[in-house]
């Protein structure tokens, strides 16, 4: 099997430089093997749009500032302490 | 002008910021907790080192940060690691063996992500949060670095232990398991 139909019948592979591409950069060699099989791979041209939206999500997800609160008795607690352990020098 | 410290007054300053921060890194509220009681204790030990060359805020944030990272590095280290196991089972399927495609079944399809505007909405907080909670630790770890604190790389393999091909495989198989689950569970 010659280098370009190997990349044509792999979506394990193709999947995998999507992933990395989304991180780092990619040879030219992978850009074209990448290429070569999404022309004929509509599945994975799908798993290329979801991911990099999973991407986007994941990014809002992790970046809302969502504010948790401690309680006020394990806050009082945790000064006391410190004001303990500042006090034992 | 050197920025200043007063332990008697980081709780009242920063004890909700920590928590918010750690509570997003690590979803466990009693550890949680046991982590911002550390990096306080373990701050007051260091004072004397503050040189006042970051803010009080990013130098409580920088020891809680690593002591974060201690605790991905003993999950993640756990004797053999059933959980990844598990995972790598999950998509065993994806892919035929014989032709290289994509198994028809386990395929992705369009679904609601698709035309979803990304933006913030419960539901999808929710589902999400619940596939990446079925990750092994290892990957969450490197998973969470990447894409919350956007490390480089480098940074993720040195203090994960990993080589660069382990990371890109575990970057890979991720997002396979995450994609695989959002699909099955999308509403």
């Amino acid at each position: 099997m010659g280098p370009l139909k190997k990349i044509a019948y792999n979506c394990k592979k193709a999947t995998f430089l999507i992933e990395k591409k989304l991180i780092a950069k990619i040879t030219l060699r992978e850009q074209l093997e990448l290429r070569y099989h999404l022309f004929g791979c509509g599945v994975c041209r799908i798993y290329q749009k979801q991911t990099g939206k999973i991407n986007e999500m994941v990014h809002q997800l992790f970046h809302a500032s969502v504010n948790t609160k401690l309680n006020d008795s394990f806050k009082k607690d945790l000064q006391h302490r410190i004001e303990e352990e500042l006090n034992k020098d | 002008m050197n920025n200043q410290i007063n332990p008697h007054q980081w709780v009242e300053e920063h004890a909700d910021y920590l928590y918010t921060y750690t509570i997003a890194r690590i979803n466990d509220e009693e550890q949680a907790k046991d982590l911002v009681q550390e990096t306080f204790l373990a701050a007051l030990e260091k004072v004397d080192k503050f040189e006042g060359k970051s803010s009080e805020r990013t130098w409580l944030t920088a020891i809680l940060r690593n002591k974060i990272v201690d605790v991905y590095r003993k999950k993640s280290s756990g004797l053999v690691n059933t959980d990844v196991n598990k995972a790598e089972q999950e998509q065993a399927d994806f892919f035929n063996e014989d032709d290289g495609h994509w198994n028809s079944e386990r395929a992705p399809q369009q679904f609601g992500i698709d035309n979803h505007d990304p933006i913030i909405n419960k539901e999808f907080n929710q589902i999400m949060q619940q596939c990446m909670q079925k990750l092994p630790a290892l990957w969450m770890s490197v998973f969470t670095m990447k894409h919350m604190d956007d490390e480089t790389t480098d940074i993720i393999c040195a203090e994960l232990k990993l080589t660069a091909s382990n990371f890109w495989v575990i970057i890979h198989r991720t997002k396979l398991n995450l994609r695989a689950c959002l699909q099955k569970n999308w509403i």
